[in-house]
């Protein structure tokens, strides 16, 4: 484990040390003293790279990021996997806005709280497909013109009364899938999104995440898995189809 | 772009202008060098009962002016330049100059609004100038450059404050100019502002009606005057304010129990043209009260943090971190809810 | 003396089937069959353009095209001066027509006005997507509130006068029974209903028919007091004085007794087939003190149940006029500009009488704020609202809400022919005839209506996103995202807009 020492660096300087160890062979590498460095690991394709972050990262965490694992003890800033197509980010903390921004592919688990818009722009394709699971709550937006991939929020650190997302869910949504846990009314949702029943089917597609969830944050997967969960979808391809009239 | 930074110690025990400095200066990347500026609350214990005016002029030609209009409307107790550190890298276009004010012929309950009404009037009488700040035992020092240059240049790291208000600029719509850097004051009022306010036209009008001019030529003025007539003039409550200046979506207040849902509804009726749109989150100082917003859909950063007897409040998580590594508890507040901080805690 | 006919009907006599049916649809009696020769014969000079023979003939082999035959040129002596005097020698008359101003010298105002957009430094919002608010309240609010509290629990003392709740800024303007058929009538209260929006029924007084809809009704009391009793004034949410309308400011309303049928000589409260004459001034109301009276009239006589508004048209001291409205106790001003429409009024009137809405909102919207009192009532803008940008402008120049009229009767099939005050409607909107009434479906116009309503609010939203704001009340007023093109400097003083590059 190659450890780089974040302190008085600035972004550029940071990623440059990052980039360099990389070049000379390292795969796990610790960062330490982070304080608000932007963009660390943007653009890194290296599926079997290995990053430990102590300290606070700045905004674009593995931003366009192709391969890395990135774990952060404690708590990342905005924007945090903007478009990432392949790997890890696993949050030992709290997420913040518009976390996995246009997200392609690859996972982040965080452990705490989510921001808003988060999973804004997710979308599937070919064999990418993107996760984002949340151990806690979520705020308004989630989900926002969402086209692939799975978002689930657990609240697990909430109140059972409490309502574990925000207002305008799956606004513009026009494929993938969002899982709450618990219940969730209409007047959540956003455009473009309908609440559907949760199946057997549903939880057989869900366990392996949750399984991954569990073995990076040591929750029982058996607690996490009893859970009733509500289901989002969008209403169809296409929710934007009739606004527009053409011109005759 | 901007950043914001607030610093409040919950006992009133003043700390060094040090840490607002190193909180602000974190957040450098957020900055172009257009604008800097701290607000520090308890400054100036030695004059705390009277108002000091922080005035920029370009000359002595305009200090004279303002100073012949001073004269007929207060009483000057002390007034002298304020201390700038000798070589600092930001030429001085102007001089910085302090007034420590009693208004004559006014009751004590009528001299803020008297104060209102002088600094409008200096504002209108007096081109080029920029008054940076009027309230009571406390000061904005703002200028065009970096914050570490601001603060370098105004010596911020000297003065103790039990609040402080930091801000660093990336303008937008209007020119970077000293008086357009933040904070913005007016009384004892400061606000920082990351966004921009595109009601800004709606909310001027609504200000002018109830005398308050907007010359700054930066949204960011109709923050200050909007908190000092919502609050202070007409008594509303911070919580009832922060519904007139971010409210919930009529979908959301039909929502609500009735009465909760008569007031709200209320409230955006009759203050329908205080709504600050556009996206912002706002640090707002006044003697004695911290308060952290952001636009009701959160389209701007703002996190808090607690640590003892400190509240920080700053656009990033990093930037408090920078200054307090291990807070009791560190959070990023709900869109349009504000995060309120006083000394003695309530 | 031989006037050429402004229209010619053309006959493509191969494709015509000789089915007649165009002799029928024509209330004009432009065309008739002859049966010498076989054929469908035209007296262009009863044509008017109105479209319905084009549109219901099986076979398409109608054509109306403008009369090709060229009056000789001059450009002070224009064709259309020339036929008024034509007219008028004919029949020592004042001219009368329907629609509005056909006055195109003058510039329109909206058409020099272009909206702001946001990018980057404020960035726009997905109107789509996000929430945007376009709900307004009309009527009076306070300037200040008060709240009792117990710890922190807050409660509203202050009591709110009566408000009308418009989930969209676009009302439907007042359309007079009488005017207009009873189901174009219906169709306008039935599209407000759907839409979350205020109908104002016109001077005619409210069919029984229609008091289902009262909650979204906005009832008048004109000069000629027409319908006016307790039902009628109980049912409404509110009440408009009308003192004047854009297309014939200063000037009475006349509805010929030809349109004073059975059905509307009960819902006028006055005998069939007299004139219903509408003075020009109210006569009780000769100072706004006694317009003060009226209101107060009113508001005890529902108990001041109902917001108040009042409708003046836009002239050259609106602004004067609207200030002494507001502290004479009115809940709204409505704001009618020139360019208004009517079924029937002085042409003199319409083309040259009164100023654009544009100008007087703008004028109206600063007198109040520099009084310090424009919320104390809403500010209603009306007069040639044609699309969605209009409606945007107006409520950057100052106006709450506006309010459309002609708009909506296009909506349901107006093909402007301008002759609404000959009955003759042949697409049973401005008739009283029952088989004219017969061609137009309520439900169909209603839909179309809805429709209309529903469109401009969706642009609204687009537009609002556009400037950053999600919410219709950050955009009243705000002439900073306002600039125009082409105005001189007075004019743009008048509206408080900028040139554009500035």
């Amino acid at each position: 484990m190659k450890t780089i020492d974040a302190k008085d660096l600035s972004y550029k300087q940071l990623n440059e040390k990052l980039f360099n160890s990389i070049d000379d062979g390292e795969r796990q590498i610790r960062l330490t003293n982070v304080k608000g460095q932007r963009y660390i690991a943007a653009g890194c394709t290296l599926k079997d790279l290995e990053i430990e972050i102590e300290g606070t990262p700045g905004n674009d965490l593995g931003a366009f990021m192709n391969g890395p694992t990135i774990t952060v003890k404690g708590n990342v800033q905005d924007a945090t996997g903007n478009t990432m197509n392949y790997g890890r980010i696993i949050i030992q903390g709290d997420s913040r806005d518009v976390t996995g921004h246009s997200m392609r592919g690859g996972m982040i688990l965080i452990k705490g709280n989510i921001g808003y818009r988060v999973g804004l722009h997710m979308k599937a394709f070919g064999n990418n497909f993107p996760i984002i699971v949340a151990g806690g709550k979520a705020g308004d937006f989630l989900g926002e013109y969402m086209a692939g991939g799975i978002l689930i929020v657990l609240g697990l650190l909430n109140d059972d009364d409490e309502r574990l997302i925000g207002d305008w869910t799956g606004t513009g949504m026009h494929a993938g899938v969002i899982y709450v846990k618990g219940n969730v009314t209409e007047d959540q949702l956003g455009y473009g999104a309908k609440l559907i029943d949760f199946t057997e089917e549903d939880r057989e597609q869900i366990t392996p995440i949750l399984r991954e969830y569990s073995k990076n944050f040591g929750i029982k997967l058996s607690q996490l898995n009893k859970e009733k969960f509500t289901k989002i979808v969008p209403v169809s391809y296409r929710p934007y189809g009739k606004l527009y009239a053409l011109k005759i | 772009m901007c950043g914001i930074v607030g610093i409040l110690n919950e006992l009133g025990e003043v700390i060094s202008g040090k840490m607002v400095i190193q909180a602000t200066n974190a957040m450098e990347y957020r900055y172009n060098g257009l604008g800097g500026g701290f607000a520090g609350y308890g400054i100036y214990p030695e004059h705390k009962e009277f108002y000091a005016l922080h005035i920029l002029f370009p000359d002595r030609e305009r200090r004279n002016k303002v100073e012949e209009i001073l004269l007929e409307n207060v009483k000057i107790v002390h007034d002298e330049k304020i201390p700038i550190r000798e070589g600092s890298p930001l030429s001085s276009k102007y001089i910085p100059w302090r007034y420590f004010i009693d208004p004559l012929n006014t009751s004590p309950e009528n001299s803020d609004d008297a104060i209102i009404e002088l600094v409008m009037h200096i504002s209108s009488e007096v081109k080029d100038i920029a008054i940076l700040s009027s309230g009571k035992n406390m000061g904005v020092f703002k200028a065009t450059g970096y914050p570490r240059e601001v603060a370098d240049l105004f010596k911020i790291d000297e003065y103790n404050a039990y609040l402080w208000i930091g801000h660093g600029r990336y303008p937008t719509n209007t020119p970077g100019w000293w008086g357009g850097a933040h904070p913005f004051n007016i009384l004892d009022w400061s606000v920082v502002h990351n966004g921009e306010i595109s009601s800004y036209d709606t909310n001027r009008r609504f200000l002018q009606m109830w005398g308050y001019n907007c010359n700054l030529l930066t949204d960011t003025e109709v923050i200050a005057y909007v908190f000092d007539l919502l609050v202070r003039k007409h008594g509303l409550p911070l919580k009832l304010a922060a519904y007139a200046m971010a409210p919930p979506f009529w979908k959301q207040i039909d929502r609500l129990n009735e009465k909760e849902m008569k007031m709200i509804k209320a409230i955006r009726m009759v203050y329908g043209s205080a709504l600050l749109n556009g996206p912002f989150s706002i640090v707002v100082g006044r003697s004695n009260v911290m308060i952290g917003m952001t636009d009701r859909i959160k389209l701007r950063p703002l996190i808090a943090a607690k640590k003892g007897v400190m509240s920080f409040l700053s656009s990033e998580e990093s930037s408090i971190r920078s200054v307090c590594s291990d807070p009791d508890v560190i959070w990023s507040p709900k869109a349009g809810e504000p995060v309120v901080s006083t000394v003695g805690g309530k | 003396m031989f006037v050429p006919p402004e229209f010619k009907v053309i006959i493509d006599q191969e494709k015509c089937i000789r089915c007649k049916a165009c002799t029928i649809q024509c209330s004009f009696e432009a065309l008739s069959f002859s049966d010498e020769e076989g054929q469908i014969i035209a007296d262009n000079n009863k044509c008017v353009c109105c479209q319905r023979c084009m549109a219901m003939c099986p076979t398409k082999a109608i054509s109306v095209i403008k009369n090709p035959i060229v009056y000789a040129p001059h450009p002070t002596w224009t064709e259309e001066k020339r036929r008024d005097i034509y007219i008028q020698a004919q029949t020592g008359s004042a001219i009368l027509t329907g629609v509005g101003s056909t006055q195109s010298t003058i510039p329109y105002l909206f058409d020099h006005l272009l909206l702001d957009a946001c990018q980057v430094t404020n960035p726009a919002i997905d109107a789509i997507r996000e929430p945007m608010e376009l709900r307004t309240y009309i009527g009076r609010k306070p300037r200040r509130l008060e709240f009792k509290s117990l710890n922190e629990d807050y409660e509203l003392k202050t009591e709110i006068a009566p408000n009308l709740l418009m989930e969209t800024p676009i009302m439907i303007a007042g359309m007079s029974y009488g005017a207009i058929s009873l189901e174009a009538h219906k169709a306008c209260a039935m599209a407000a209903k759907e839409q979350g929006t205020f109908f104002n029924s016109g001077e005619g007084g409210l069919h029984t028919d229609q008091y289902i809809y009262g909650d979204h009704i906005i009832v008048q009391v004109a000069s000629g007091r027409f319908g006016v009793h307790m039902d009628y004034l109980n049912v409404a949410a509110a009440v408009e004085i009308k003192i004047g309308q854009g297309a014939k400011p200063g000037m009475g309303g006349h509805l010929p007794g030809e349109k004073i049928t059975e059905p509307i000589s009960q819902t006028r409260m006055i005998p069939v087939g007299t004139d219903a004459l509408s003075p020009a001034p109210q006569h009780d109301i000769y100072s706004i003190e006694d317009l003060s009276q009226l209101i107060y009239a009113i508001k005890e006589a529902t108990r001041y149940e109902k917001p108040v508004l009042v409708k003046i048209s836009a002239v050259h001291n609106s602004a004067a006029i609207a200030s002494g409205i507001v502290r004479g106790g009115a809940d709204a001003v409505v704001i009618d500009g020139f360019r208004g429409s009517t079924g029937a009024a002085p042409k003199v009137a319409e083309d040259h009488i009164g100023i654009p809405i544009a100008a007087a909102i703008a004028a109206v919207d600063d007198r109040l704020c520099n009084e310090g009192i424009r919320d104390e009532a809403s500010l209603i803008a009306s007069g040639g609202i044609r699309c969605a940008g209009d409606i945007a402008k107006a409520i950057a120049l100052g106006a709450d809400a506006v309010a459309i009229g002609m708009s909506v009767l296009i909506a349901m099939g107006c093909r402007i022919c301008k002759k609404c005050y000959t009955g003759r409607c042949p697409w049973g909107i401005a008739t009283q005839r029952p088989e004219l009434r017969k061609r137009l479906n309520i439900e169909i116009a209603a839909k179309r209506v809805s429709n209309l309503l529903a469109a401009w609010s969706l642009e609204l939203k687009e537009i609002l996103g556009a400037n950053g704001m999600n919410s219709i009340e950050s955009l009243r007023g705000n002439r900073e995202r306002l600039r125009a093109v082409g105005l001189d400097q007075p004019t743009l003083d008048v509206l408080g807009v900028k040139p554009a590059g500035r």
